[in-house]
């Protein structure tokens, strides 16, 4: 055979761009895709971009945090001494009616819910007259927001293939069984709400004020990020839920940050309890208490056999571990879950 | 007079559309600058360890945009390169960072030897905020993965994951689409079973597309001049998927855009954070890749 190249000429070829692939770049600098002397890159961008004097970066960043809206701030509902505030019911009306008994019995004013009304659970219309019985002012949770405008799936944005198979068995499930009456009453829900308790002026969201799903973890939202969220929202508290997962932060303002929780299932704690806040005027501002709640549990399960939902949403129920849509857990949290 | 209408225009002679900053949520370090103990072929901003581009950063420079960082209300950090553990000041870095916010590392996993993961893992003990680490691997075996990546790298990847483990850290494998077949179910099924083998009881993954700049212009192909941005494309405030409208990146030379577009002077937007609080205009083709594929740098 002619012209044959020899195997080890190949093997130096290769070794030789190798080389160079690790020393080409000496003197010189990656520009695009073309390689140019160090200092002609170092000077062009010593010359790009704005360079604003002190007085104009401090102004900057105070533009920055400016309240998002001119003029008064929309007008709060209350005051209330105390209120109870949930999230995240999941189809789960043995654990609203029995928020609804506690929230009485705590002597709340009023009962939010911060949307989430659907999924996971079955029967998701005995949801609706509990709410209207127990006079809840709901928001609307993404749920809601896909429900009522016929989106095809709850819009939480998995990517791992296993929770997206969940995540839609559980939305498409809930949809088959809720009213077209129910959905549109949910494309009717608000997507925020001020609410006064004592001297503290507290904004309710589902997600964050920025995106109705932003996950907002206790381990992945600082302290910085809340108070600047509520200098822009104009506020002394901001209330969401989304997550599953409760939480308060007390800010360094002395303002406050808290995830009240869900009621829809457990914490991924291994207890079946499920959690929700009880938020109360106190005499240096606000006392919040993160508040677990136990219920029918077994009840619950065994509708939701008798449904023929995932066995896996059932565990969770009786285990109080998440078996699913586990992804979006920062490590922190993922750390401390079974699965 | 009514103002003329940009759609007017016949195609190419169009503006590109400006991101305004919806919000400065994710900051960016270019803490290793552009060294790297690796010259991967796909490398879009090209690092080696002759590549001085951008130069490591000192833990009092990044202590300065930690200050401004914290006013403007960021909510995560993220570190990379180069390889980020080549900078002797890294953990010292993570420390500052996590005292005020969740810190992301995106590593080759080259230097994780055990003495360094058990000092990450006291690191995120320490702090209430989570620490992350992205490993990055190119294939399922050293066949597919090393002429990428480099010579011997699987091997020395799966020991620095194996680490991580060890030391109860659970960290995202990052896998770019250089081979198509990484980013589909069955792809994706292999990389998590790789990780379980390596001990992983919850394996995580990330899969990247992959852009056609840097070394992978060579490797790949470059852009097409149609794969360009064009003002009307788009309603104005159609761009939040796109991550510059939330990240800024900061490097030794100041502060750009987004991790993309380091090596092009242009993409520089000021000196520091307050600077860059403005809008930027999408005019390059990799601006394309993002917003054609919803690319997103973080985890």
């Amino acid at each position: 055979m002619a012209n044959r190249i020899p195997e080890d000429a190949v093997e130096k070829a290769r070794r030789a761009a190798e080389r160079q692939k690790l020393t080409r770049h000496r003197g010189l600098a990656t520009w695009g895709e073309k390689l140019v002397p160090l200092e002609r890159f170092r000077k062009a961008v010593d010359e790009a971009g704005t360079a604003l004097n002190p007085e104009e970066r401090a102004d900057a960043r105070q533009e920055y945090r400016r309240p998002n809206s001119e003029g008064p701030a929309p007008e709060a509902e209350g005051p209330y001494r105390r209120i109870a505030v949930f999230g995240g019911v999941y189809n789960n009306h043995c654990a609203l009616a029995a928020l609804l008994e506690e929230a009485h019995r705590r002597d709340a004013e009023a009962v939010y819910c911060l949307g989430d009304l659907g999924g996971f659970g079955p029967h998701p219309e005995k949801v609706r007259p509990l709410l209207e019985q127990g006079a809840v002012k709901t928001l609307q949770g993404n749920y809601e927001e896909s429900l009522a405008s016929g989106r095809e799936d709850c819009n939480c944005g998995y990517t791992d293939p296993r929770d997206n198979h969940f995540a839609t068995l559980s939305y498409r499930y809930t949809e088959a069984h809720c009213s077209p009456e129910f959905k549109a009453w949910m494309g009717t829900l608000p997507r925020q709400r001020r609410v006064r308790v004592g001297s503290r002026e507290l904004l309710l969201v589902h997600g964050s004020p920025r995106r109705i799903n932003e996950f907002l973890f206790f381990s992945s939202a600082p302290a910085a990020y809340f108070e600047t969220l509520l200098d822009q929202h104009r506020c002394d508290g901001l209330l969401c839920t989304h997550t599953g997962l409760h939480w308060h932060r007390r800010l360094p303002s002395g303002r406050d940050a808290v995830n009240v929780g869900v009621i829809g299932r457990p914490a991924n704690d291994g207890d079946p309890r499920v959690w929700f806040s009880i938020l109360e005027e106190s005499r240096n501002g606000i006392d919040v208490e993160l508040v677990p709640l136990a219920y029918d549990h077994q009840g619950l399960a065994e509708e939701m056999r008798r449904e023929e939902l995932p066995e896996e949403f059932v565990e969770t129920i009786l285990s109080g571990w998440w078996t699913t849509c586990l992804e979006v857990l920062p490590p922190r949290e993922r750390a401390a879950s079974k699965y | 007079m009514t103002e003329p209408s940009v759609r007017a225009a016949p195609g190419n002679d169009l503006p590109p559309p400006r991101v305004r900053l919806a919000a400065l949520d994710t900051l960016w370090f270019q803490v290793a600058g552009t060294v790297c103990n690796l010259a991967c072929n796909h490398c879009f901003i090209s690092c080696s360890p002759t590549n001085r581009t951008h130069e490591m950063m000192s833990l009092a420079e990044v202590e300065g945009y930690l200050v401004e960082a914290v006013e403007l209300g960021v909510k995560e950090y993220y570190f990379t390169g180069g390889e980020p553990f080549l900078n002797p000041a890294m953990e010292a870095i993570l420390e500052a960072t996590l005292a005020v916010g969740p810190a992301n590392v995106l590593t080759n996993g080259l230097l994780l030897d055990s003495e360094r993961c058990a000092r990450l893992r006291a690191l995120q003990d320490a702090s209430e905020y989570s620490l992350d680490l992205r490993v990055s691997l190119d294939g399922f075996d050293a066949a597919s993965n090393d002429p990428i990546r480099g010579e011997g790298s699987f091997e020395r990847v799966l020991n620095g994951v194996r680490n991580l483990l060890a030391a109860g850290l659970n960290p995202v494998l990052t896998v770019t689409e250089v081979h198509g077949v990484s980013g589909t179910e069955a792809g994706k099924a292999k990389f998590f079973d790789l990780l379980r083998g390596l001990g992983a009881d919850k394996p995580r993954l990330k899969v990247l597309p992959v852009f056609q700049i840097g070394s992978e212009a060579e490797r790949g192909g470059a852009y097409e001049s149609w794969q360009k941005l064009r003002a009307g494309e788009v309603a104005d405030d159609g761009w939040e998927h796109l991550q510059c409208s939330s990240c800024r990146m900061v490097t030794d030379r100041g502060v750009w855009v987004c991790p993309i577009l380091v090596n092009e002077p242009e993409g520089k937007m000021g000196e520091t954070l307050s600077d860059t609080l403005g809008s930027y205009p999408l005019e390059h083709p990799a601006c394309w890749t993002c917003h054609v594929y919803g690319v997103s740098c973080k985890t």
